[in-house]
């Protein structure tokens, strides 16, 4: 967006002399308009509204006035492609190319905002123009997401100009290693990478760790499905997480940084290598940063589609080119880490922290949260809710509260059946225990877990028997093959899941294959305590979560598809039959010609039937009829 | 580097051609440490996937055994030993599309192109594919076209949007 020119930073003056000038520059515009331009609202075509407001701008003869920034992930994807006018905070969604001269001539000309195309609450029916009074925004707390959306993600200035750098400066200037650590572990702040592993403390060992060469590794391989914080992170606030793992490396001794970042996401790979690209520019990252004796450089590393990558040990091999494996801990990775050197290994989140810890002190950090669970976590909110995207939110608050206050509740006036955290190592939390607090310890007591942050919401139309088969697929899948438990236990216990709704063959097979199936589902339990206990690395050992957690909280689900053969949810093929009323059905004719393989006849304008014994159950005819003829039992 | 994982545009490059231009990205990487995940990244987007006769190519070039780089290129989702179609369609099975309805999507287009998951249409026109998770999850159900992402995809509405790659 900006004429990106290189700035040089040679000391700490000159960061002070960027920021400064930089904030003059945004004083000297009446309005600033942040254009979301994460993955999202770049799906919903962003760049075209973009452009279109910086064509009705020139136009208008608003260049003096107006300043355009393309921004990080603002938190709403679902309603993309947002925009925030900027200082009043007015928030414009679902926003086309063909709004924008209207916005422009009433908003930036005249001052009136035109209501009817910002942010509509669902559960009151009205348009809610500033983002100071809508819910979503309103009960969030940014500490990690502090820069994300709130500037243009490309342009180092703007992060100098929002005090970039200035920790680094800071413990360059005036800290030493030992109070880095004592600080980070006064703030409390815990890796946010799912474990809760205190990063003070593995700091620590890794400033302790003998050697003259260490590595400081960023994980960046954010697998669990459901889970976006850390793209968000890369993709709009990228500098963030470099000047945190600057701040790692000076602390533990380290001069050489790699960011491990999936495949999946081509954008973060690009805009965080053109922030490491202008910081090398500018000589932070290099020698002699801001006239110092610290070095330090980064290397981006791209993963190549591997769940078990995210495991610390496994990513690691991946970085050094090996078939990603988890290895034996012990020697843990502070001891013998990356190529076989002493290596602090954090999450994208737990890195974008740091930088506001060490400028605003850990007393500060600590403020928020809970006693054992500090700060704020980023969570990503997705699935059968209203506002689905990036939220932060303090350690602490209830579950109901993301979900109703902050999310707008379920879709469609569904009820909320369950919430799923962590992925497939995670669990289910369900209506019951909304108001617990959300919080490493709490959702570990529920059988759940904090994971990274991904969090999934599921209203009643959702099978649980069907969840615990998704997520046994998924592992079974991502499962690298290296221990038998976990790849021969997780296959066993997918075969059992996978016979629990297939149909009986005949009357005789009847009552054995239901006595199978009950024995099937006692003995999950008892595969999965082995796989717990025996699996090398995390991967295996939470694989089993997903399933324990269903039987848990859904034990009737199951017994209803063992015994009753029924799948409430109408979600297991083999368990439905899909059946015309005749007294809705007019004989329209569309499921006669939707149905792929012909299992629908009838007489045109009489009411048709479906022949049973053709009937794949795909849930065409279902979703195409108009009347709502169609029944599934 | 990312210039250099997109796909060749120039169909009118040779096999020679290309193993040219992969020995020279394999020289300018030889003497970092542990790049072999990157070159084979790089390798693929340029002969578009990795046959057993790139693999002992890229094996020789690095001084590695062959069941070294074989490890590698098998272990990886990304990484393809089977030719590509010219445009390769992944769906999202990310737990919010799954439950936002992803295998109603895969079902459809096993059923327009006539192949499998994995498959690779008989005029090599499409690759498709299953993606765990790309992190579009407020945009369920979501599919890829050649990285550009489709959100909310309506299964009614696939062959209109396939129809611009033929």
């Amino acid at each position: 967006m900006n004429n990106q020119k290189v700035v040089k930073v040679k000391t700490d003056a000159d960061l002070l002399k960027i920021k400064k000038n930089h904030q003059e520059r945004l004083n000297k515009y009446r309005y600033h308009i942040l254009v979301c331009s994460g993955s999202g609202c770049i799906s919903s075509n962003c760049d075209q509204v973009r452009d279109a407001l910086l064509d009705a701008i020139k136009e208008q003869g608003l260049n003096e006035k107006v300043l355009v920034s393309a921004t990080g992930c603002i938190g709403t994807c679902a309603i993309g492609p947002v925009m925030v006018v900027m200082p009043e905070g007015v928030f414009y969604s679902k926003l086309s190319p063909a709004d924008i001269p209207q916005i422009v001539a009433s908003h930036l000309v005249d001052g009136n905002i035109v209501t009817e195309k910002t942010y509509f609450d669902g559960k009151t029916g009205k348009y809610i123009p500033h983002l100071k009074d809508i819910d979503y925004f309103r009960n969030q707390v940014k500490i990690a997401l502090r820069n994300c959306g709130n500037m243009d993600y490309a342009s180092l200035e703007a992060y100098i100009g929002r005090d970039g750098y200035q920790a680094l400066s800071k413990i360059l200037s005036s800290m030493k290693p030992a109070d880095v650590v004592a600080e980070i572990k006064k703030s409390g702040l815990r890796g946010r990478g799912g474990g809760g592993f205190p990063t003070g403390v593995k700091w620590e060992a890794g400033m302790n760790a003998s050697g003259t060469e260490k590595y400081i590794v960023c994980n960046a391989d954010e697998g669990d499905p459901g889970a976006f914080m850390d793209r968000s992170l890369l993709e709009g606030d990228p500098h963030s997480v470099i000047e945190g793992m600057m701040i790692a490396g000076y602390t533990i001794g380290a001069n050489k940084g790699y960011v491990y970042v999936r495949a999946e996401y081509p954008l973060a790979v690009e805009r965080l290598s053109n922030a490491i690209e202008s910081a090398r520019a500018s000589g932070l990252l290099g020698t002699n940063i801001l006239q110092s004796k610290f070095q330090f450089d980064l290397e981006i590393r791209i993963g190549a589609g591997a769940f078990v990558c995210g495991e610390e040990t496994a990513l690691m091999a991946s970085i050094e080119g090996e078939r990603g494996e988890p290895r034996q801990k012990p020697p843990f990775p502070f001891q013998k880490g990356l190529f076989g050197k002493p290596t602090i290994i954090n999450n994208v989140e737990t890195f974008a922290n740091v930088p506001a810890i060490i400028l605003k002190g850990g007393a500060w950090f600590a403020d928020f949260g809970t006693s054992a669970s500090k700060g704020t976590k980023v969570f990503a909110l997705a699935g059968d809710i209203n506002n689905t995207g990036i939220l932060e939110v303090p350690m602490g608050v209830s579950l109901g509260d993301v979900v109703f206050d902050i999310g707008g509740g379920i879709p469609r006036n569904k009820r909320f059946k369950a919430a799923q955290t962590g992925g497939p190592s995670g669990g289910c939390i369900t209506n019951q225990y909304l108001n617990t607090p959300v919080d490493y310890d709490s959702l570990i007591k529920l059988g759940a877990i904090m994971g990274s942050g991904g969090l999934i919401i599921m209203d009643e139309d959702t099978c649980m028997v069907d969840v615990a088969k998704y997520f046994l697929t998924f592992i079974q899948n991502e499962s690298c093959g290296k221990c038998v438990p976990c790849r021969e236990g997780t296959k066993r216990m997918l075969e059992i899941i996978e016979r629990i709704p297939v149909k009986y063959s005949d009357d005789k097979d009847k009552k054995r294959d239901q006595l199978q199936r009950f024995k099937g589902v006692i003995h999950l339990q008892r595969l999965a305590d082995v796989i717990r206990d025996t699996s090398l690395c995390g991967l295996g050992q939470s694989a089993p979560n997903p399933v324990l957690s269903g039987l848990r909280y859904f034990r009737e689900e199951y017994d209803e598809h063992l015994f009753e053969r029924k799948c409430e949810a109408k979600v297991c093929k083999e368990l439905l039959t899909y059946e015309i009323d005749p007294e809705i059905c007019n004989g329209c004719g569309v499921c006669l010609r939707k149905c792929p393989v012909e299992a629908i006849m009838g007489e045109k304008k009489q009411p048709h039937q479906i022949i049973q014994l053709q009937c794949t159950k795909c849930g065409m005819c279902f979703d195409s009829c108009r009347f709502e003829a169609i029944q599934v039992n | 580097m990312k210039e250099q994982v997109k796909h060749c545009a120039c169909q009118c490059e040779t096999d020679q051609e290309k193993l040219e231009r992969i020995g020279q990205v394999i020289e300018e990487y030889k003497d970092k440490e542990g790049s072999l995940i990157q070159i084979l990244h790089i390798a693929q987007g340029i002969y578009g996937y990795l046959p057993l006769s790139l693999q002992q190519f890229i094996a020789a070039k690095l001084d590695l055994p062959l069941s070294n780089v074989y490890g590698v290129a098998s272990f990886y989702s990304f990484f393809s030993t089977t030719p590509r179609g010219e445009n390769t369609i992944k769906v999202c099975l990310g737990t919010a599309c799954y439950v936002r309805g992803g295998k109603k999507i895969v079902e459809r287009l096993k059923n327009i192109l006539g192949i499998e998951v994995g498959e690779t249409t008989t005029d090599g026109k499409f690759t498709l594919e299953v993606m765990r998770c790309i992190g579009a999850c407020g945009l369920a159900p979501a599919i890829t076209i050649n990285d550009q992402v489709f959100k909310q995809v309506n299964p009614d509405k696939l062959p209109a949007l396939l129809e611009k790659y033929y």
